[in-house]
């Protein structure tokens, strides 16, 4: 349950902005749904009444996390996950903005779906829910969808989901159309002839385990045809998940060029790889898949350096139906939207990546991609706000996640650090007791 | 009223293929000559006698109700006789047929071919291989002279001028070889130029044409004396350049309110035929700011002063 809104101060915390490269001891005010003050003593020189003090020594304060692709079942496969249990998973995990999906039934490629999402988010939801819009009709690759009326109805930005566009004529037009309504077109980048019947990583352990391979190649040729077709329409593109180093040269290569294109990796991507399978744990088979340890160092990396601007969960829920069959027939996808924000703190822990960097991968970089306010702590930005205790060390249990399907990848892992309160609009969404 | 065609205007050339090419005295004269033409329209006898004993044919491998009609009813009142040959498109295999075709209508000594192809730069390869004079009723997405001379005249009766008009061209720029005519007309006659549409809807290359382009309407219209509405034509999209008609009526489509965004003064073309709701509503193009039933009458003017001015450089004349 939400509580009631009165002004939160929380106080003594270490207070990370990553939109402005703050990492300082302070207090944060929080009124009126926005973050009203952050400076060191304010519980001193008297705060307004009613005000609910809450102390964070030890703890860190952040904006809101921000997760840019999360599949949500609703319309459509609500036995996986509804907007509700998303995002008491979002809140438990952290997250106080979910981009969902538009790979539903029916999709989201039309304005009235886009109002029922918002509307059905709005009414059930206890986080901020935007959706994508599809970029094509039906999700089928042949005809661009209303981008002007979708964005208009609330869209943050157009993508065919786990859907590559093949057609690069197609792809074009949309581009070069999209950049009038100043539109972030999202794409899978997988070329689906070269991933074909493949099911993991192309590679010597899926030759042992008897597995069809995908090749990184599929991954960077869509992705390279992409970056051409940006350079000749000029408008703005975000690859949805990179997941290798042939990938990250080709999109080091086009923002050297200065073309507006972005990318994002999954958590999966950066925290496993593909000896996580082991003996065919269908929880580890994504799309794309996981890659070898080289490319998931390299994708580390390119988020130290931001050359990776998102990190985002792929929060991807299916039942037992879907995943208890032989690795090639289960379904891919993970869960991750509540684990997303503990599994990076491994690569903090780690000492990979600074936690600024980190946090401003899940919360800054897609609030700026997206157009959305949050994603910052300056005075005035919605009260969307964390607490977290960077080093509670606990072991996850899947039966304790609070999505409605619970095909985890982390199941029994040993983490370190927790989401112990977020904060939605100036209310507690979630607290950890 | 008998008002006597000025002698003296002659086109420099056989034949009018293109807006581009003509000087601007070539194109003023046609305009001086086809207001004479609009008054000998206005009245009971509109006969003359420029292109008695000429044959003209109306070649149109692409359907056309308003320019065939009005470029009939031009040959006819200058004393031609017309045949109207309407060649289906699905029996024709373009480049070698089409120059068999002008092969043999050449045979039969026509004095003016009047062409309409689906295939930019038919009528040029037409105009090749024939005799007597060819006229451009529209070739592909390239030109439509006689479209843009139209247009000139009906601007220049309403406003009294070309130079210094800004004119806004709207919509399906990638298709419409009226755009192109109408860019190179006004550009020669010192209008301002600008061009209005998706990007999907503008050729790459356009803003070297010597016009000011915008993808949106609010902008470019404002300040605009002439809106110039383009049919969107369906039937040349192979393929998802808009997401739909709602769409494109919304961001594009003329209303009252965009019209609105341009000079209160502001007056509405449209070369027809229209699509209406998806780039005109009914109330603008019907509305008192409409040029639109002008520029058809305007057209067999034109069409007049075309032929009657091309009838001076054929033998014998």
């Amino acid at each position: 349950m939400l509580s009631e809104r009165r002004p939160i101060l929380l106080t003594n915390a270490r207070v990370i902005d990553p939109s402005r490269d703050l990492d300082l001891p302070a207090d944060v005010l929080l009124a009126d749904g926005s973050v009203r003050e952050i400076k060191r003593g304010i519980g001193a020189g008297g705060v307004p009444e009613g005000t609910e003090v809450i102390d964070c020594t030890g703890k860190v304060v952040a904006p809101g996390l921000i997760d840019m692709r999360a599949f949500i079942g609703e319309p459509g496969a609500e036995h996986r996950e509804t907007f509700a249990s998303a995002s008491h998973a979002a809140a438990a995990g952290g997250v106080t903005t979910i981009i969902c999906q538009p790979d539903t039934h029916p999709p989201i490629d039309e304005p009235a779906t886009v109002d029922f999402v918002l509307r059905r988010a709005r009414d059930t939801a206890i986080v901020r829910v935007h959706p994508m819009a599809a970029l094509t009709k039906r999700l089928e690759g042949k005809e661009m969808t209303e981008i002007g009326l979708l964005k208009a109805a609330g869209a943050v930005a157009f993508t065919d989901g786990a859907k590559s566009v093949t057609n690069a004529n197609l792809m074009r037009r949309a581009l070069t159309y999209a950049r009038d309504f100043d539109a972030l077109i999202v794409h899978h980048t997988e070329d689906p002839d070269l991933v074909a019947d493949g099911v993991m990583n192309e590679g010597e352990f899926a030759a042992r385990l008897g597995l069809l391979g995908i090749p990184t190649t599929a991954e960077t040729i869509m992705l390279a045809r992409d970056v051409r077709l940006v350079e000749l329409a000029q408008s703005r593109y975000h690859a949805a998940s990179l997941t290798c180093a042939e990938s990250l040269t080709v999109l080091a290569r086009a923002k050297e060029a200065g073309l507006a294109v972005t990318a994002s990796a999954s958590i999966n991507h950066l925290t496993l790889n593909e000896m996580d399978v082991g003996w065919y744990r269908t929880f580890c088979k994504v799309s794309p898949p996981l890659r070898g340890e080289d490319d998931r160092k390299a994708l580390v990396e390119a988020l130290r350096t931001g050359l990776i601007d998102v990190v985002m969960s792929d929060h991807d829920p299916q039942d037992v139906e879907t995943k208890r069959l032989p690795f090639s027939e289960a379904e891919p996808g993970a869960i991750g939207i509540e684990t997303m924000l503990v599994a990076g703190l491994r690569l903090v822990h780690s000492g990979d990546v600074p936690l600024t960097t980190l946090l401003k991968a899940m919360s800054t970089r897609p609030a700026e991609l997206l157009g959305l306010p949050g994603g910052t702590l300056k005075p005035g930005a919605p009260a969307d706000v964390i607490v977290l205790d960077l080093d509670a060390p606990w072991v996850l249990d899947r039966e304790d996640l609070k999505s409605k399907s619970k095909n985890s990848p982390f199941d029994e892992a040993r983490l370190t650090g927790r989401v112990v309160r977020t904060i939605v609009g100036g209310r507690t969404a979630f607290e950890w007791v | 009223m008998n008002v006597a065609p000025k002698p003296a205007f002659v086109l420099r050339q056989r034949h009018l293929l293109g807006i581009e090419g003509l000087s601007c005295e070539e194109i003023v004269g046609l305009l001086d000559l086809a207001e004479e033409f609009v008054e000998l329209n206005r009245q009971v006898e509109k006969k003359r006698t420029s292109l008695r004993g000429r044959t003209q044919i109306n070649l149109f491998f692409e359907a056309s109700t308003r320019t065939q009609s009005s470029f009939e009813l031009a040959g006819k009142r200058l004393g031609a006789d017309v045949m109207n040959m309407a060649v289906q498109a699905s029996s024709i295999r373009k480049g070698e047929t089409l120059v068999d075709t002008a092969i043999t209508l050449n045979a039969m000594h026509p004095d003016i071919l009047v062409v309409r192809h689906h295939a930019s730069g038919a009528v040029r390869l037409l105009a090749n291989k024939v005799g007597c004079s060819v006229v451009n009723a529209g070739d592909g997405a390239h030109e439509h002279p006689t479209q843009a001379l139209l247009d000139a005249l009906t601007m220049r009766r309403n406003k009294g001028r070309i130079e210094g008009l800004t004119v806004a061209i709207c919509g399906d720029i990638l298709h419409s070889r009226v755009a192109r005519s109408n860019i190179i007309l006004l550009n020669a006659l010192d209008a301002r130029v600008r061009v209005i549409g998706p990007s999907t809807l503008l050729p790459p290359g356009i803003e070297r044409f010597g016009v000011e382009v915008f993808r949106d309407m609010r902008e470019g219209l404002r300040n605009a004396d002439i809106v110039m509405m383009l049919r969107l034509q369906r039937e040349r999209m192979s393929g998802s350049y808009i997401p739909s008609t709602q769409e494109y009526f919304a961001y594009y489509g003329l209303d009252e309110k965009k019209l609105g965004y341009a000079k209160p003064d502001a007056l509405v073309m449209h070369p027809g035929p229209m699509n209406r709701g998806v780039e005109i509503n009914s109330t603008v193009a019907d509305g008192t700011r409409s040029l639109i039933r002008e520029q058809v009458e305007m057209g067999v003017a034109v069409r007049m002063a075309v032929l009657d001015s091309l009838s001076r450089n054929l033998p014998n004349a």
